[in-house]
């Protein structure tokens, strides 16, 4: 009989789809069971962060954090978890590249919070009433975690051994962190530190479309401006953006196998810095390749123009892990 | 996260790092050299075959690394050594511009220019404009205070 | 770890007076990796390179950086030295201090700064450079010939004599090409037949060269010193080596066509010989016009011929074979005027294109060289010439200048005098370009002694008045408006680039240009040669050429092509890209970025390879592959990070 491993899951600013994803497991979840005992899943089981404060220190085996950090109160989770953990899981795109909520983290030009509770214009707050860290209600002071100037991936915050991408990470990611587990419960043995539970090639490598031998396209459409999908055929050359090329494999074509191009939710390969970027070098290489020479800058900026928001775009999921977020300075709005 | 544009003290001493192409703009560098026409010490090459073996990660580390100003040169269009390589390097950096400015980077810090092997003289005036250029702007990246390394 | 020598050269004064190298060699000497330092006046020279030699051997150094001027001066001078020193030349790289350092700048102090930076940041590449050897690429010591015009002979005559096997690529029935049509050749007004026909006879004897008329070029794969190349060989329906010519076959046959050796100005029979001088000797049957090829319905040839030599069951054949370069001379056609509106669409009768002149001409032509107008065969008394018939155009037409045409409607107009001497012949013209040996001295003889008139100015339109032709344009020196009556005009129109350029542009991936000639590597240093590196463009395949211009062209691409073949080897450069196999996605991106086609996918091997031979080294693949599996050897993203690294260091 082999000793249960000791599980945490904790979690940050996240969307609970990582929590979904696990169950996705279906009857495989019977066998996560069996492998281990739950320390901490507050989405799950009735849980409360003090629960994991009164273990002691490394005595979860595993712990995985989903989410980004986007409070206070999400950092202090994640090192708490830390501190009880031998170690720790960044599970899904937003604790491993910031994810979504990293997208805030870009410039605008005006205050985040007044842009979000004040000037959208679904929002009718004339009293421009925010959030605030503490307020007192009859002499009695209520408390909210403060927002971080910026959110984070986990490995900004506390030392993370693996990495599991994904938005959410896909059953078979999941089934190999399983697997793992029960490696872990039956040898006591762990992948190499810094490890990424997914594929090593790119998505391209699984999606199972035909790629022509040379890829080449006019304009960035979205799927519903085509007029006749070819089911069978790469997206790219169809003028379907699609960051599978740069998108680390390990999803199975999931979204490229219902003609949605790939959005890029895990990650870059281990080789590229910076997700986006390379992409963004990819893509324009092959626009209009036969033409390139004749093509004319307003030709080629009208074509370009097309992505309305090329940070959005290519940097959905990664933009908090990225270099192009590392440059950004807020002295220097144009 | 206040976003008030303010400009602090001026740079009087930007850093450009100026990618030069092994068969144009690197022997327009050099014809600059021989004909001694002056331009800015701040001006630092790095040379490379062919501008499109410039990664777009490459700029953008540059500046990380306390770039004030990233300089692309590379052949005229039709005089790429490599057929087309330029014109590859002319859409990758259309697309980078467009993210650096949605990311706050003023445009002046990012330049893409065309110099022949004979243009010694439109050398040392690109060169000498782009420093200029970054002399009215604050420092930036971990030479100054703007950027967040 | 490495152990890094820098040499920092004063180059006299000119590096040593704006810095201060004592400074530099202070601060270089403590840099990681740095295990000696030196300097010398003249690294250059022989003392200097000596000084480098003992070091790498004293100090055992395995990198070296030569700080001194730029690489186009003496990158070689270092890679040499480092290589007779025992180290790889590709563990030395050369830090520029001077073109790009020290003479641009004047204060001593910032540019010693700036030199520092430089040298430190050319460590840090030459500490991620490989050793690497130059490739040896076998040669097939055989060349191809695609074109058997006047171009075409003469390269492979060329290259034949000098001993090499050749291979002539003949899409028409003979060769000889454009030139076999002409009657006489500006300015000496030989005879075309009579200097063309030897060079063609001499083709068909060379023990070298291999003619394959009726051929084309399929399909072209393999780069240079081994192009894998396969042509397929027509059927001729008459066994070349059985045919006597003695035309016992062409009285019998009953289907008449127009004759394209005459520009359709005369009949031919469906079994031909293009015209008695052809090369090969032999007859040849017209498949789409002859009624004994599928379904037989008409054998007379067949019958008549005694020594057999008709066969219908000729099928096309196949050769595949290896070649060492390849010499692309597949010639021009002629600007339509069905395209000229203006001038009728080809539909006045009397209208006729400069080549349907040289046949009127041409002894051996339709009308045994009297001039006679195609409507009614009467003898024209005044014949207009127009220039630049749908060249220099550029709203309707072809924008270029088309070079020959102002001297070979000069000479018809010089031919037609000298046949009709009573003629009028009349020129217009926008400019009379004469830019060539003796050319503006045939001009003069034309318009001075011959009594060509000239008028300078544009035919606006041609209209069929009855018998005659009548002309409407401007006299643009006097501005006065002109319409006058012609028995017949000449259209000296353009050249275009033929089918067969353009075909074989894409079966070679050349580059062409706008107007679909194919493009030299380099337009003033590298004429002969095509951005396929053993591609060799000669005449009117890379734009308009006169026929002396055309033949040099020639003679010079014989002999590029003849440098390659001298050696059983080609060395190339090992500075080439290198694909991951653990991280590539086969996503196909670079395969399409690769401006040498030398990336593609092997099924077998299901991998994304790089063609070793083919790769040029710029390393547009390695910044365009999206999952960052492709370096550019010596060039690695890691190396240009941390040269970029070092120059930024505070």
């Amino acid at each position: 009989m082999m000793k249960k491993i000791n599980l945490a899951i904790a979690l940050g600013a996240t969307c609970a789809g990582c929590d979904v994803a696990i169950l996705d497991l279906n009857e495989k979840i019977l066998e996560v069971f069996d492998l281990v005992e739950f320390k901490f899943w507050p989405t799950a089981m009735d849980f409360k962060l003090d629960d994991l404060k009164k273990l002691k220190d490394k005595e979860v085996d595993v712990g995985i954090y989903h989410g980004a950090i986007r409070t206070t109160e999400d950092a202090k989770i994640a090192k708490i978890l830390r501190q009880k953990s031998k170690v720790v899981v960044a599970f899904g795109a937003c604790a491993n590249f910031g994810g979504i909520p990293s997208l805030a983290n870009m410039p605008f030009e005006q205050d985040m919070f007044d842009l979000v509770y004040k000037d959208v214009p679904s929002m009718d707050n004339p009293e421009n009433t925010v959030p605030l860290t503490s307020v007192k209600i009859n002499d009695v002071e209520l408390t909210l975690p403060g927002i971080l100037e910026n959110a984070d991936a986990l490995e900004e915050v506390i030392d993370v051994d693996y990495f599991v991408p994904g938005c959410p990470p896909m059953v078979p990611l999941i089934e190999q962190v399983v697997e793992v587990l029960k490696l872990y419960a039956n040898t006591g043995k762990l992948p190499p530190k810094g490890s990424v539970i997914a594929g090593t090639k790119t998505l391209c490598e699984e999606c199972g479309r035909t790629k022509p031998e040379k890829i080449s396209f006019k304009e960035f459409i979205s799927p519903q401006e085509v007029d006749e999908m070819d089911p069978d055929l790469c997206l790219l050359p169809q003028g379907i953006l699609c960051l599978g090329p740069a998108t680390r494999a390990g999803c199975d074509g999931l979204c490229t196998k219902m003609n949605v191009g790939c959005r890029g939710c895990l990650g870059p390969t281990d080789k590229v810095k910076d997700h986006g970027l390379k992409m963004i070098s990819a893509l324009t290489s092959l626009l209009e390749v036969e033409i390139e020479e004749e093509m004319t800058e307003e030709e080629l900026d009208k074509i370009v123009d097309k992505i309305p928001d090329p940070l959005g775009t290519f940097y959905r999921f990664t933009y908090g892990k990225s270099l192009i977020y590392k440059l950004h300075s807020e002295e220097e709005l144009i | 996260m206040s976003k008030t544009t303010q400009i602090t003290e001026l740079n009087s001493n930007p850093n450009v790092v100026l990618f030069l192409c092994r068969w144009c703009s690197g022997k327009g560098a050099d014809l600059a050299g021989t004909s001694r026409l002056h331009y800015p010490t701040n001006v630092l090459p790095i040379m490379v075959n062919c501008s499109s073996r410039i990664d777009p990660q490459h700029v953008v580390e540059a500046f990380l690394e306390g770039a004030d100003g990233v300089l692309i040169t590379g052949c005229h269009f039709g005089d790429c050594h490599y057929k087309t390589g330029n014109y590859k390097t002319f859409r990758r950096m259309a697309l980078l511009s467009r993210l650096l400015k949605q990311v706050g980077v003023n445009p002046k810090r990012f330049r893409i220019t065309w110099i022949s092997a004979t243009e010694g003289a439109k050398f040392a005036k690109i060169t000498t404009e782009m420093v200029e250029d970054l002399k009215k702007l604050p420092p930036y990246g971990k030479n100054g205070k703007g950027g967040d390394s | 770890m490495s152990k890094v020598g820098v040499f920092v050269c004063h180059c006299g004064r000119n590096i040593a007076h704006t810095v201060d190298i004592k400074k530099v060699l202070e601060s270089i000497k403590d840099y990681e990796d740095v295990v000696h330092v030196e300097d010398s006046m003249y690294m250059c020279s022989e003392p200097g390179q000596t000084i480098i030699k003992e070091a790498i051997k004293k100090h055992d150094l395995d990198r070296v950086v030569v700080a001194a001027c730029s690489k186009d001066m003496h990158e070689d001078t270092f890679r040499i030295v480092t290589k007779e020193a025992g180290l790889n030349q590709y563990l030395t790289e050369m830090a520029n201090i001077r073109e790009q350092c020290s003479w641009v700048h004047e204060n001593k102090e910032k540019a010693t700064e700036k030199t520092i930076k430089i040298i430190e940041s050319t460590i840090e590449k030459v500490k991620r450079n490989q050793a690497l050897e130059p490739y040896n690429v076998p040669v097939t010591r055989k060349a191809l010939v695609i074109g058997g015009g006047i171009a075409g002979i003469q390269a492979a005559l060329d290259i034949a004599d000098a001993g090499y096997q050749v291979t002539l690529v003949e899409k028409d029935s003979t060769i000889g090409g454009k030139m076999a049509q002409l009657a006489e050749t500006f300015p000496t007004l030989d005879c075309s037949q009579c200097i063309l026909t030897p060079k063609m006879v001499a083709v068909g004897r060379h023990p070298n060269i291999q003619l394959l008329t009726n051929s084309e070029v399929e399909n072209v794969d393999g780069y240079v010193g081994s192009f894998k190349v396969k042509i397929k060989k027509k059927p001729r329906y008459v066994i070349e080596e059985k045919c006597t010519i003695c035309d016992d076959c062409v009285h019998v046959c009953p289907v008449i066509v127009h004759d394209e050796y005459n520009a359709g100005l005369s009949p031919r029979k469906a079994i031909y010989i293009a015209f008695p001088q052809a090369v090969p000797a032999s007859y040849i049957i017209d498949p789409s016009t002859c009624l004994g090829i599928d379904p037989l319905i008409c054998a007379k040839c067949k019958e008549v011929c005694d020594p057999k030599a008709i066969d219908f069951d000729m099928k096309a054949e196949f050769i595949e074979e290896e070649f060492g370069a390849i010499v692309v001379a597949t010639g021009y056609s002629v600007y339509p005027y069905e395209r000229i509106g203006e001038y009728g669409y080809g539909n006045i009768h009397n209208v006729v294109s400069g080549l349907e002149f040289e046949r009127l001409l041409s002894a051996n032509g339709p009308t045994q060289g009297v001039i006679r107008r195609p409507s009614d065969g009467n003898i024209p008394k005044i014949v207009v010439f127009i220039h630049c018939a749908g060249s220099r155009d550029p709203a309707k037409h072809l924008p270029y200048c088309s070079k020959i045409c102002c001297m070979y409607a000069t000479k018809h107009a010089m031919q037609y005098k000298h046949l009709v001497h009573d003629g009028v012949a009349i020129n217009f013209y926008i400019d009379v370009r004469t830019a060539g040996k003796d050319y503006e001295e045939f001009y003069k003889r034309a318009a001075e002694e011959e009594n060509v008139i000239y008028i300078r100015g544009k035919v606006s339109e041609l209209l069929q008045d009855g018998e005659k032709v009548l002309i409407r344009g401007v006299n643009t020196l006097t501005s006065e408006s002109i319409e006058l009556h012609a028995d017949m005009v000449v259209l000296a129109t353009g050249l275009l680039p033929s089918e067969g350029t353009q075909e074989i542009s894409n079966i070679l991936k050349l580059s062409c240009d706008s107007k679909g000639f194919v493009k030299e590597a380099h337009p003033k240093l590298k004429p002969v040669e095509t951005v396929i590196s053993g591609v060799f463009v000669a005449g009117t395949a890379s734009g308009p050429k006169d026929i002396p211009e055309a033949v040099a062209q020639a003679s010079g691409a014989a002999a590029k092509a003849e440098t390659i073949l001298s050696s059983d080897f080609l060395e190339r450069d090992p500075v080439i890209a290198e694909i991951d196999d653990l991280t590539c996605g086969i996503c196909h991106t670079c395969i399409h970025v690769c401006p040498y086609g030398a990336i593609y996918y092997d099924e077998n091997q299901n991998k994304v390879l790089v063609n070793e031979a083919l790769c040029e080294g710029c390393g547009s693949c390695a910044a365009a592959c999206p999952s960052g599996s492709i370096e550019l050897r010596n060039s690695t993203y890691e190396s240009i990070s941390a040269s970029i690294k070092a120059l930024l260091r505070v």
